[in-house]
């Protein structure tokens, strides 16, 4: 593996994230528990699927075969795909969605503050950009999180079992091999190992606010990072590449 | 005000609507305008919401990461539209989560144009073209309405929609300039929602029951028949200039009324549909119900967690 290889690794990752979560938040699209959320939620799919964009161009021109950003969202392979399990699996009810959300949003602002010292250029300005959406989509998903755990009885057991049955993707948002090592050394990566004990302390602060508890004792699921995903993938993918598949090479 | 009587009000109000003046939310008015208002406003609002749907439907399978993010702007704009009008009928007394009941129990109406499926992906360029451009067509006029509010909505919803309008026509017209299998996607949809697109400006003229009092309330500004009209010699043009056939024999060029001429409109299924025999109207009140019963526990928890928050903050 040279640099440019773990720089579209590396890059390709976080796309993906971006990628798949704003197709399940725009799966919400028309069908929110009310009509602010309808909009807000609409609203965070649209920067996922902005920042997917931009970094998704960027891996394309690291790659440097002639691909397009659309080329690499819509014609990879499942095992393509570098995305963490967290953000594929479905959305569930609207505290399963607000609770994977949550997980995932403490991940990335910690992680986009990073990414913003990159010596990457353009990596840090994607992140910059991205981090002001990030910081609103973490007060939005911590506010419902904070507003489900201290709300009803029902909605307090339901956003717990969410935040028990999600723990065990949490931990693969700091997964981390020999593409991070490489490029922590030319100072482009994050140091995920670093940034671990924040996102536990920073979800521990919000849980704690809204009076529920940190699982123990999870196993933690992986694979997604390395191409090995769930079995919810595949249909994501079908759905998101249908026209691209069933019409190829035609511009839209 | 208070010694006048009711036609000496009735009288005053009318007036002020002759000479153009806005009418305010504490401004005195007959309960038929209010109840008109209430009734057309929140109508427009579930037409914004139910709308949120067929198009929806693509935004999980959009062709591309353009396509997707500004089908997604789009959705949310029609969110806000909803938001914008729900807010205007509040201001005549009505309560949002009350008129959506209505709604989701099928009593109140919404533009049947949503009663239709939206099956290929040109639909999102077909709807953009044809129904956000006969919304504007529709509401424009309502920008210079004489229910303040509303018409304050209207302008900000009538900007957006013409950008919408502006969008749709970019998709089709790709498709028309494409391939043939995407010149065909175009073809077919335009033929769908041809017809259905010149029902949403309602029953002829001689058949509507609200025309004339709502005219002379200034709360409609040009008749059914007059927008329909206006509305076919806009598009049909731009339906040339991308070589796409408008699904109608009877189509052809006035010259002495310098206009179209269009076939007669088979107002049998429009009423069938308005009727809640449509091909989705079950799946689109279903959806929302769904919405609504679904975010129930939500929307309780929201409020009790307001209600601790105060009781800790008072004591
Ligand atoms: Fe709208
Ligand atoms: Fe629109």
């Amino acid at each position: 593996m040279n640099r440019e290889q773990a720089l579209f690794e590396y890059t390709l990752r976080i796309a993906d994230d971006s990628l798949i979560l704003g197709h399940r938040v725009s799966e919400w699209c028309g069908h929110g528990p009310i009509l602010e959320e309808d909009i807000a939620m609409t609203n965070i799919a649209l920067d996922l699927v902005g920042q997917a964009t931009n970094f998704l161009e960027y891996a394309a021109k690291v790659d440097g075969k002639g691909k397009t950003a659309d080329d690499l969202a819509f014609l990879r392979y499942d095992r393509d795909y570098r995305n963490a399990l967290l953000v594929e699996q479905k959305n569930g009810h609207f505290g399963d969605t607000m609770a994977r959300q949550f997980f995932f949003d403490v991940f990335r602002k910690l992680f986009f503050e990073g990414l913003t010292k990159s010596t990457d250029e353009t990596l840090a300005a994607i992140a910059e950009k991205s981090l002001k959406e990030t910081k609103y989509h973490l007060k939005h998903s911590s506010e419902w999180v904070i507003r489900l755990g201290d709300g009803t009885e029902e909605s307090h057991q339901k956003i717990q079992e969410s935040i028990n049955n999600l723990w065990r993707f949490t931990e693969e948002l700091f997964f981390s091999n020999d593409v991070d090592t490489m490029l922590l050394e030319s100072g482009i990566a994050v140091d995920l190992n670093a940034l671990y004990p924040l996102w536990k302390s920073q979800v521990a602060h919000v849980l704690a606010e809204a009076t529920l508890e940190i699982p123990s004792g999870t196993f933690q699921q992986k694979g997604g990072r390395t191409g090995f995903h769930s079995e919810h993938l595949g249909y994501l993918l079908a759905e998101m590449q249908y026209m691209q598949r069933a019409y190829p090479g035609m511009e839209w | 005000m208070k010694n006048l009587s009711l036609e000496e009000k009735e009288r005053e109000f009318q007036a002020k609507i002759d000479a153009d003046q806005k009418i305010e939310p504490n401004d005195w008015m007959p309960d038929e305008y209010r109840k008109t208002l209430i009734r057309q406003i929140s109508q427009h609002a579930h037409s914004e919401i139910v709308g949120m749907l067929p198009e929806g439907n693509w935004i999980t399978r959009a062709p591309n990461l353009r396509r997707k993010a500004v089908l997604l702007a789009k959705v949310q704009d029609e969110a806000g539209h909803g938001l914008y009008l729900y807010s205007a009928a509040e201001t005549l007394g009505s309560d949002r989560e009350k008129t959506i009941d209505d709604l989701n129990a099928g009593i109140a109406k919404y533009s049947s144009i949503f009663n239709y499926p939206t099956v290929t992906w040109a639909d999102m360029g077909t709807i953009g073209w044809l129904v956000d451009g006969a919304a504007i067509m529709n509401q424009v006029p309502l920008c210079r309405c004489s229910y303040g509010p509303y018409a304050r909505a209207m302008v900000r919803v009538c900007k957006e929609e013409s950008f919408h309008q502006r969008q749709g026509f970019e998709i089709v017209m790709k498709l028309a300039q494409g391939t043939p299998e995407q010149k065909a996607l175009a073809q077919e949809s335009l033929n769908r929602w041809w017809w259905p697109a010149l029902m949403m400006f309602g029953p002829n003229d001689a058949n509507s029951k609200h025309t004339a009092q709502s005219m002379k309330w200034k709360i409609k500004r040009e008749t059914n028949d007059e927008l329909r009209q206006k509305f076919v010699d806009i598009t049909v043009p731009q339906a040339e200039m991308i070589g796409l056939t408008i699904p109608d024999a009877d189509l052809k060029w006035n010259e002495e009324r310098q206009s179209y001429d269009f076939g007669a409109i088979n107002w049998d299924e429009f009423m069938n549909v308005v009727q809640g025999n449509g091909p989705c109207n079950k799946e689109r009140i279903a959806a929302r119900r769904e919405a609504k019963e679904n975010g129930l526990w939500v929307r309780e928890a929201a409020n009790a967690f307001a209600e601790k928050r105060k009781a800790r903050q008072a004591s």
